[in-house]
């Protein structure tokens, strides 16, 4: 079992600005033990792949509520696969209607989380999915 | 990526390698000590400047901009960015990248984020470690930002080779000035927010103090004020900083702190160790000792060492920390 903290990067894509749930996650991941890099808003994928390079988190987690996140959540998985970071758990929230969530998933992503999500239900959900794979 | 392409690729500067090795030292990997040794005795080309400061003095703008002048002269930049682990719940949020967005696609620069861990002196366990790897990787310039401190945090000259202090107006009267720690581990101040009101008289104050100090030292601490929101005078605190370098170098103190530096880490190691074999873990100790034991502390010292020393004449020491066979 792992002794050191889990990292995250929690990023916000793409050009909404409502900040207000990444926040409110980051801020639940860091009680639950978690070490999290947040990251402001307004990030293209690039910035994003490159940041979890850097950082070199176990999981990414991505807030959206644009609508955009058919163009930029694949966008995001390419480029961090390219850097040698597929290993990495992505994770998303914000308005992503389900029909979208089962086709992200289907590409790789882990869970996406929608309106109402308990908190404490993502940090469950990230110990868990971290705890089944392989340590780096 | 293994553990034995990471040398390889790290040499070949590949990013990948180099993140995953800073992950290595921060948590203390069972492969790390090897992996360090093969790569630490190239250390020593990066200039090292730890910035340090109370909280919200401006200490990430302020690097934030430093990486902006760095960039535009052409060099290239790492910075490593402390932040504070919660001690209730181990957690951490980091966030002085948010203030570095601009720099994270440049290739030319490389933020890393660490958390204190437990570590209470401004720094995180791994710190020196961690810019040793990024000085060896290659980058002229490593700066460490430490968490915002108070007067007594000044682990950052264990990992820097020169330190700016940051200060803003509006921190406290001339006295604050002349406490001890932080105030005397400066080689430059910079008091930041100069727009603001209260900036002459912070650089006055210090001035004062450092003026009754450099007859003592027969040194001169530069005390620059600057915007680096607007740019403004920041000119003249990088022209202050690199002087001070040179100065350093020059004179020989630079070597000198770099050599202690080396000792103070070899020191820290092996304590680490010690206490590792010592106690193992903490919920080792307390099973070793009885009720009676902790009646009476300094007897139940003496027979841990002693039982300690008999371990040890039994058998001769196993390394602690595993090596590559020699090539």
């Amino acid at each position: 079992m792992r002794t050191d903290p889990i990292r995250v990067l929690v990023a916000k894509p793409g050009l909404d600005g409502h900040d207000r749930g990444a926040k409110v996650v980051a801020a639940a991941l860091r009680d639950r033990g978690m070490e999290v890099v947040y990251t402001g808003l307004h990030q293209t994928p690039a910035q994003i792949a490159e940041a979890a390079l850097q950082e070199d988190v176990d999981v990414v987690g991505l807030s959206i509520h644009s609508g955009a996140h058919m163009t930029l959540f694949p966008e995001i998985k390419r480029l961090l696969d390219a850097n040698g970071m597929g290993d990495v758990l992505l994770v998303g929230g914000g308005i992503i209607p389900e029909e979208d969530a089962a086709q992200l998933e289907a590409q790789g992503f882990g869970k996406l989380f929608g309106p109402g999500s308990r908190t404490d239900e993502i940090a469950d959900y990230i110990e868990a999915e971290l705890e089944r794979r392989p340590a780096k | 990526m293994d553990s034995a392409a990471l040398i390889p690729a790290f040499r070949a500067g590949d990013r990948r390698a180099l993140s995953r090795l800073l992950t290595y030292a921060e948590r203390g990997d069972d492969a790390f000590p090897a992996l360090y040794d093969e790569l630490a005795p190239s250390r020593g080309h990066a200039m090292r400047l730890g910035i340090t400061g109370p909280p919200g003095a401006g200490k990430s703008t302020f690097v934030s901009a430093l990486v902006t002048a760095r960039r535009n002269a052409g060099e290239r930049v790492a910075v490593l960015a402390i932040d504070p682990t919660s001690p209730f719940t181990g957690g951490a949020l980091l966030g002085d990248r948010i203030r570095m967005q601009e720099h994270v696609l440049d290739s030319g620069v490389f933020v890393r984020s660490m958390a204190t861990r437990g570590s209470l002196g401004g720094l995180s366990r791994a710190s020196l470690e961690a810019s040793d790897l990024l000085d060896v990787f290659g980058f002229p310039h490593v700066v460490i930002e430490t968490v915002g401190v108070g007067q007594v945090e000044h682990d950052i000259i264990e990992a820097a080779d020169l330190v700016t202090v940051v200060l803003s107006p509006g921190a406290g009267d001339g006295v604050q000035a002349l406490k001890a720690g932080l105030m005397e581990i400066a080689d430059v101040f910079v008091i930041n927010k100069a727009d603001l009101p209260g900036a002459d008289q912070v650089a006055v104050d210090l001035r004062e103090m450092l003026a009754l100090r450099s007859q003592r030292h027969g040194d001169e601490i530069p005390v620059v004020r600057c915007s680096s929101i607007d740019g403004e005078g920041l000119g003249e605190a990088i022209e202050a900083i690199d002087r001070r370098w040179h100065t350093l170098e020059h004179d020989g103190r630079l070597a000198a702190r770099r050599h202690e530096r080396s000792v103070v880490q070899v020191r820290r190691l092996v304590e680490q160790s010690l206490r590792e074999r010592l106690f193992g873990s903490d919920e080792d100790l307390e099973q070793s000792l009885s009720s009676s034991d902790l009646a009476r502390p300094y007897a139940a010292c003496d027979m841990l060492l002693d039982r300690f020393d008999a371990q040890t004449s039994r058998s001769p020491a196993s390394p602690t920390h595993k090596r590559n066979e020699p090539r």
